[in-house]
């Protein structure tokens, strides 16, 4: 296996991110006719994403995750913030609707390859379009033919399976497929949101490694949506955790796991069946735990000079060494209520959106 | 020693599963969904069925609590509940058998509940029917049991939607509770569920077995998790076990190649990043033999030139 599973955060940190997202904002208006209730599901998210990097963000359903790749991925529209890619403000640029020029850039894979794929068409069918929307090739030459089996290749599959239609695949080759789809398009930016939680579980690993791969091999930027931490910690250079539409903390993968700083993260970490530390659980350090999420009197970065804790704003402390980049939100600053009663309590997010539609629309 | 002799708590087995064999049978053709699968569960003891989607779990647990519909038929074997002959239970027999000596949580137990009638009536309903109590009897036992699973018994009076996942899938395990079955038969029970929340619910789910004494079949595809509750398990794959033995010892020492894979498949929280591979896409275990004794109390299907193929199908490395 050539994976370098070890290997830092790609060197050129210090270039344009491929992808940063600034202050986004995203609130949806709930009620009916005559009352203005809104649901605010993220709230000033910042976030980038270096040339090569893969970015975990992890949280509970309910955290707002799924709306921060929708927003990203333009099936949502933002309330406030800025999406930039090359360092150029893509909100700005195609006001209305996605353009042809963002999609080559940014590409998703779903979590559904069962929903993602038109079953009335063979495997060739979807990555030919692909490659023909884009102005890659997609006609009947040889040079596509070439290019169509190398893509199915690189993902792991046989040539001939080209031929094949989406019922005759299971879940993983999917998962490939769309991959493969995503690819087709060179895009420098892929986003992938809960790309293996429908899979069996011995073919997820298959898949991550796969992801690893494709950034080792062609350089593609990755965020990475999920709510296992386990595998975040596997696959991401950095992880950034998110609770009622913030994110909380954010670090390189291994020292976030290994010491988290933020209340929040440390119940998620600490929840993880883990047959190693079975018999762990502890009611007491556990209602600890969600007091300080809802309401902490106290934070242990109290007293830094530089940044003076807040009850108001967001403020960012640094934990441990500079050089590794982890911070943790101030643990006195409070979550917006009525999204973080929401995530605490295990409560099921908002009614299923028609998932495969927006799924076929999209990766168009 | 045979395998149903190896058990934690009694010898004396709650439930005796030998040889059992289910079949999907369809027009043209029809598949074998569980092929020869015995197993035993003690007195007290939580027994754990790992496998993946489509080898076979849901439908042993369906055909204990004799719920297969057609197409599915028992082809084979036994079931055996404390002395008693599942297979042979009169409808009668069997309306008993379900609530009272053993009773089912399913993965989307939560939505299971009746939306339009209270928590309360729906627990009330189970003590009034089954046990034949009076009403009021019913209601406060009803108070008693959300007490149990640590829900304010003032919400006796909610709606199931009022109440959050987690609140729900606890309510719907104190309903299964509520007669002092001797099997509890949980399918994925925190599936649907956030991390925090899974991690509340089995803390739940093993303080009420230690203090009702029930036991438990559990399944689920989360090896994680089966490891850190059962005493037992045993590993299945395309309708077959291919590895039973205490849950440590399979989590310390798996000896089939599948256990392994699946072993391999979830990424450790601590220590170095290592490579891991699951189980590449397309590799097939064929013909599965009966399984042999490896070690004391360990049994593995024999993986050898013969006994086992390996079908590297089109795509073994691949995933690689």
């Amino acid at each position: 296996m050539s994976h370098s599973l070890t290997s830092p955060v790609a060197a050129s940190t210090t270039s344009t991110p491929a992808l940063e997202i600034r202050g986004l904002g995203k609130s949806f208006p709930i009620g009916g006719l005559f009352s203005r209730g809104s649901v605010r599901a993220l709230h000033g998210v910042d976030l980038s994403i270096g040339r090569g990097e893969i970015l975990a963000l992890v949280g509970e359903s309910g955290s707002g995750k799924s709306t921060l790749a929708r927003c990203v991925a333009r099936l949502e529209k933002p309330s406030s913030g800025a999406i930039l890619i090359d360092g150029v403000d893509i909100l700005k640029r195609d006001r209305f609707q996605a353009s042809r020029t963002f999609r080559s850039q940014l590409q998703m894979v779903f979590q559904d390859p069962f929903g993602s794929l038109n079953p009335a068409h063979r495997i060739e069918h979807f990555l030919r379009r692909s490659l023909a929307i884009h102005g890659k090739g997609g006609g009947s030459g040889e040079e596509t033919r070439r290019r169509l089996e190398e893509l199915v290749t690189t993902v792991g599959l046989q040539a001939d399976m080209l031929n094949s239609y989406p019922h005759e695949l299971s879940g993983g080759q999917r998962q490939r497929v769309a991959i493969a789809r995503a690819l087709a398009v060179e895009p420098q930016v892929i986003l992938a949101d809960e790309p293996t939680s429908m899979l069996d579980v011995s073919v997820r690993i298959g898949v991550l490694n796969l992801m690893r791969k494709l950034r080792d091999e062609q350089g593609i930027s990755m965020l990475y949506i999920t709510h296992d931490l386990a595998s975040a910690r596997y696959l991401a250079d950095r992880t950034a955790v998110m609770f009622a539409g913030e994110l909380v903390e954010e670090g390189e993968s291994l020292d976030l796991l290994a010491n988290p700083a933020h209340p929040y993260t440390q119940l998620l970490v600490s929840a993880v069946p883990d047959p190693a530390r079975a018999g762990s659980y502890d009611p007491v350090r556990r209602a600890e735990l969600r007091q300080a999420v809802m309401a902490s009197a106290t934070c242990a970065f109290d007293g830094d000079p530089d940044q003076a804790c807040s009850v108001e704003e967001p403020v960012r402390h640094q934990v441990g060494d500079p050089g590794n980049r982890h911070w943790v939100r101030c643990h006195l600053y409070r979550p917006w209520a009525g999204a973080s009663g929401h995530a605490l309590a295990g409560e099921p997010t908002q009614p299923n959106r028609p998932a495969s539609n927006a799924q076929e629309k999209a990766s168009a | 020693m045979t395998i149903s002799q190896v058990s934690f708590g009694s010898h004396e087995p709650v439930l005796d599963v030998k040889d059992l064999t289910v079949k999907y049978i369809g027009d043209t053709r029809s598949t074998t969904a569980v092929d020869r699968v015995s197993f035993s569960i003690g007195t007290g003891e939580v027994f754990g069925l790992a496998g993946e989607s489509g080898c076979g779990k849901s439908t042993i647990a369906n055909s204990i609590m004799r719920l297969l519909k057609d197409p599915a038929k028992i082809a084979g074997g036994s079931i055996s509940f404390g002395g008693k002959d599942v297979l042979a239970m009169s409808p009668e027999e069997l309306r008993r058998f379900r609530w009272q000596d053993v009773a089912m949580v399913f993965q989307s137990a939560m939505n299971s509940l009746n939306p339009v009638l209270t928590i309360g009536e729906q627990i009330v309903d189970i003590y009034t029917t089954h046990a034949g109590y009076s009403r009021k009897e019913s209601l406060r036992r009803a108070a008693e049991l959300l007490e149990l699973v640590r829900i304010d018994p003032a919400r006796l009076k909610s709606y199931p939607h009022q109440l959050s996942g987690g609140m729900r899938q606890r309510a719907v395990i104190a309903m299964a509770v509520a007669l002092k079955p001797s099997l509890l038969i949980l399918d994925e029970p925190t599936t649907a569920l956030d991390v925090v929340v899974q991690q509340e619910i089995m803390a739940q789910i093993k303080d009420l077995q230690r203090e009702l004494g029930f036991s438990v079949l559990f399944i689920t595809h989360d090896m994680s998790l089966m490891v850190e509750l059962s005493h037992r398990m045993a590993v299945m794959y395309g309708g077959r076990i291919v590895e039973t033995a205490k849950a440590q010892d399979v989590y310390a020492n798996p000896r089939h190649p599948y256990t392994q894979a699946l072993m391999g498949a979830f990424p450790p929280l601590t220590g170095p990043r290592i490579p891991l591979t699951g189980l590449p896409d397309g590799v097939k275990f064929r013909n599965i033999p009966d399984l042999t004794e490896a070690a004391p109390g360990h049994f593995v299907a024999p993986v050898g030139a013969d006994a086992s193929v390996i079908e590297s199908a089109n795509l073994a490395g691949a995933a690689r």
